[in-house]
């Protein structure tokens, strides 16, 4: 292989994505209603200029360091390595941000976007609630006025989170319509932004939404892998051999991923199985989707023969969302990253493994990762070095896991 | 000539503005929206934009929200839309525009769609959520079937872009009239007419004005500077209210027959 390489005489195009356009390959663009066209391009603007802007750039390390309590430590999971006998397994641990996960990466980075566009509101999307909290404490930070659209079938599994906004000043709005899920969340959201444009910026949570969202999210949350990348050179002196990150819009695995996509690092990212593919209750976009559009971005769609959006099922919120971002289609598609998945009880599994073995409960979309980790980790050489992205803390999820958990060994007993 | 730019062109020429309702195709049945869709033609409609249901149509209030569930739940899709105008072709010469969100053309294939829309009869297609710099392909695939692509200026739109959007419009350019979802409003914004105005400046493109428009003083006021008046959550919201009742067809007649008076009448009051 080295020879090869040292032969060829064209070097590698740097990775170069997304292009002026917006576009990973054929994914991602700008779909949208003609009103929301102008607010994308004030947007995108407003990111350039304060990507340039050393007062913005020294505010955002400030805040990352003494607010979100970054760099999150990069933790060897000793017991689970040993549980699983193979690979050594770090774990990024996200889930020690401040709000107890990545969310916060990018809803800060936003919030302090808005206030640079002289935006007086805020307003989001969320569906585990995560997105929804991280953006209420950047809003309570800054003093912004904040509004968060929830499925009321999401608030019902996440009443803790639902508090917790509040508690953090923000006005929890439930979307009843549709499947009462993230991806209604989106509609109401982007329905109350087309509508008061003028004075509010919509948080979108992931690496989804109309061009210029994916890249933006993608920067922020990027802080993850440069600082992985750093610590594990310290610990070990080297790269790792593989990356494992859960999928939903994608934005805690894009934020790991992307420091590595032109090194020779295997990628893999997770989407929830739900009940399997094979039952249609799922969320495995990669397993069951085609390309289409939903919510301004190319990508990846659950969707029916006419076009339909489908509905979906995860026992995570999180993931529980019929796309995915445009830039995991593109790297699926160019075979960059792999794409798996774990069903609800290889999850649920995960989320009681990792409580045992590490005294770490994770929230049920990491433990999607985790789920996948125990898959491919047992089958690699011990001197192999997995890092798994740890993007939230469990707490969130007791209340579901218990339902589901102890139901099953009720039924059993 | 394409039906809908040949109409829009006959009314130019008597000065008079088009009326231009919607309706949400499958509500409350696919049959008796067909229904309506004639029954607006007899109460002096000039284009009928023919919604095609959606599961997520971020761009819509509640009403026409409402309305696509009521037809998704009898699984309404673009091909009955398309098979039913076939059908209606036999009754009716009445242009017909499909408004629709992006993403089922794009599962029926926007090759396939522009020939079928071109075989039964269909004259014009509104995605909503396709902006111009997104429709190369599309716009050319349409042109080449003979299907006018009617595109949307808001009152964010640049004034740079107006040329753009006008530039990709075919049959009329659809103005929305405030930064928002559909739905009706009270008053109609003052900004419009200037920006009408403003759109006339880049192109000779008709220009028709939407959402909001729920009253006969609002529809007037809006056809004294505007070629075309469109009138789309009052008239769902009529279908709502009478669902599958037997007075359903003649019930909307009777509210869309002053709508189509007061725009009727606008120009001719200024001319006398």
């Amino acid at each position: 292989m080295a020879s090869l390489e040292t032969s060829s005489s064209a070097p590698k195009a740097p990775y170069s994505y997304p292009d002026k356009r917006g576009r990973y390959g054929a994914f991602g663009g700008r779909y949208v209603p003609e009103t929301l066209m102008y607010p994308l391009e004030e947007l995108e603007q407003a990111y350039v200029s304060a990507c340039a802007d050393p007062a913005f750039v020294a505010r955002m390390d400030e805040l990352r360091r003494d607010y979100i309590g970054r760099a999150t430590p990069l933790y060897f999971a000793r017991r689970l390595t040993e549980h699983l006998g193979g690979a050594k397994v770090y774990l990024k641990r996200e889930d020690l941000c401040h709000t107890g996960a990545h969310k916060i990466n990018n809803a800060l980075g936003q919030v302090l976007l808005a206030e640079r566009m002289n935006k007086k509101r805020i307003v989001a999307e969320t569906g585990a609630g995560q997105h929804g909290v991280a953006t209420a404490t950047a809003s309570a930070l800054c003093g912004l006025e904040c509004e968060v659209y929830m499925g009321t079938e999401d608030m019902a599994r996440q009443s803790l989170n639902v508090f917790r906004m509040r508690l953090l000043g923000a006005k929890v709005t439930g979307v009843e319509s549709g499947t009462k899920t993230l991806k209604d969340a989106i509609n109401e959201a982007m329905r109350d932004w087309v509508t008061n444009v003028g004075d509010t910026h919509y948080v979108l949570g992931t690496v989804e939404g109309p061009h210029p969202y994916p890249v933006i999210c993608r920067d922020f949350q990027s802080v993850i892998g440069k600082e992985m990348r750093a610590q594990l050179l310290e610990k070990e002196n080297r790269s790792p051999d593989l990356l494992i990150a859960c999928v939903g819009g994608g934005s805690n695995s894009a934020g790991l991923f992307f420091e590595f996509i032109e090194d020779d690092v295997r990628m893999i990212g997770v989407e929830a199985g739900g009940l399997g593919p094979e039952t249609g209750k799922h969320a495995a976009r990669f397993a069951g989707g085609v390309e289409g559009m939903l919510h301004g971005a190319m990508s990846y769609v659950l969707q029916d023969e006419n076009g339909q959006i489908m509905g979906t099922h995860s026992v995570s919120a999180g993931l529980d969302y019929p796309s995915i971002g445009p830039e995991h289609a593109f790297w699926k598609q160019s075979g960059r990253v792999e794409y798996s998945y774990a069903n609800d009880d290889e999850a649920l599994d995960a989320f009681q493994l990792l409580s045992h073995l590490e005294g770490i409960i994770p929230a049920l979309e990491s433990a999607h990762a985790i789920a996948h980790a125990c898959k491919v980790v047992p089958e690699m050489d011990k001197d192999q070095i997995v890092v798994v992205n740890l993007s939230g803390r469990g707490d969130k999820d007791v209340d579901q896991a218990a339902r589901f958990i102890l139901g099953d060994k009720g039924a059993g007993a | 000539m394409n039906r809908i730019t040949a109409r829009m062109q006959e009314l130019a020429a008597r000065d008079e503005t088009a009326f231009i309702p919607y309706i949400t195709a499958g509500d409350p049945t696919l049959a008796l929206s067909g229904e309506i869709l004639l029954e607006l033609e007899r109460a002096g409609a000039d284009v009928i934009e023919y919604g095609i249901p959606f599961s997520d149509p971020v761009a819509d209030g509640i009403v026409i929200q409402e309305a696509s569930q009521r037809a998704l739940k009898h699984n309404v899709s673009l091909h009955d839309v398309v098979g039913q105008i076939r059908e209606l072709r036999t009754k009716t010469k009445i242009p017909i525009l499909l408004f629709s969100y992006f993403n089922p053309v794009l599962a029926y294939g926007i090759e396939t769609f522009a020939q079928d829309c071109a075989d039964v009869g269909a004259d014009g297609v509104l995605c909503v959520d396709l902006p111009p710099e997104e429709a190369e392909d599309y716009k050319r695939i349409m042109v080449d079937a003979g299907i006018a692509t009617v595109f949307l200026a808001s009152p964010t739109t640049r004034t740079e872009r107006m040329g753009l959007i006008a530039r990709f419009s075919e049959g009329f350019l659809y103005y929305v009239s405030r930064a928002g979802v559909t739905g009706v409003r009270d008053q109609v914004e003052t900004s419009v007419k200037g920006m009408v105005e403003e759109v006339k400046r880049h192109s000779d493109i008709p220009v028709a004005v939407g959402f909001g428009i729920a009253k006969p003083e609002q529809a007037e006021e809006v056809a004294r500077y505007a070629d075309g008046v469109v009138v789309g959550s009052a008239i769902v919201d009529c279908v709502g209210t009478n669902g599958e009742s037997p007075e359903l067809i003649e019930r909307v007649g009777a509210f869309v027959r002053p709508l189509v008076e007061a725009t009727k009448r606008a120009k001719a009051e200024v001319a006398s």
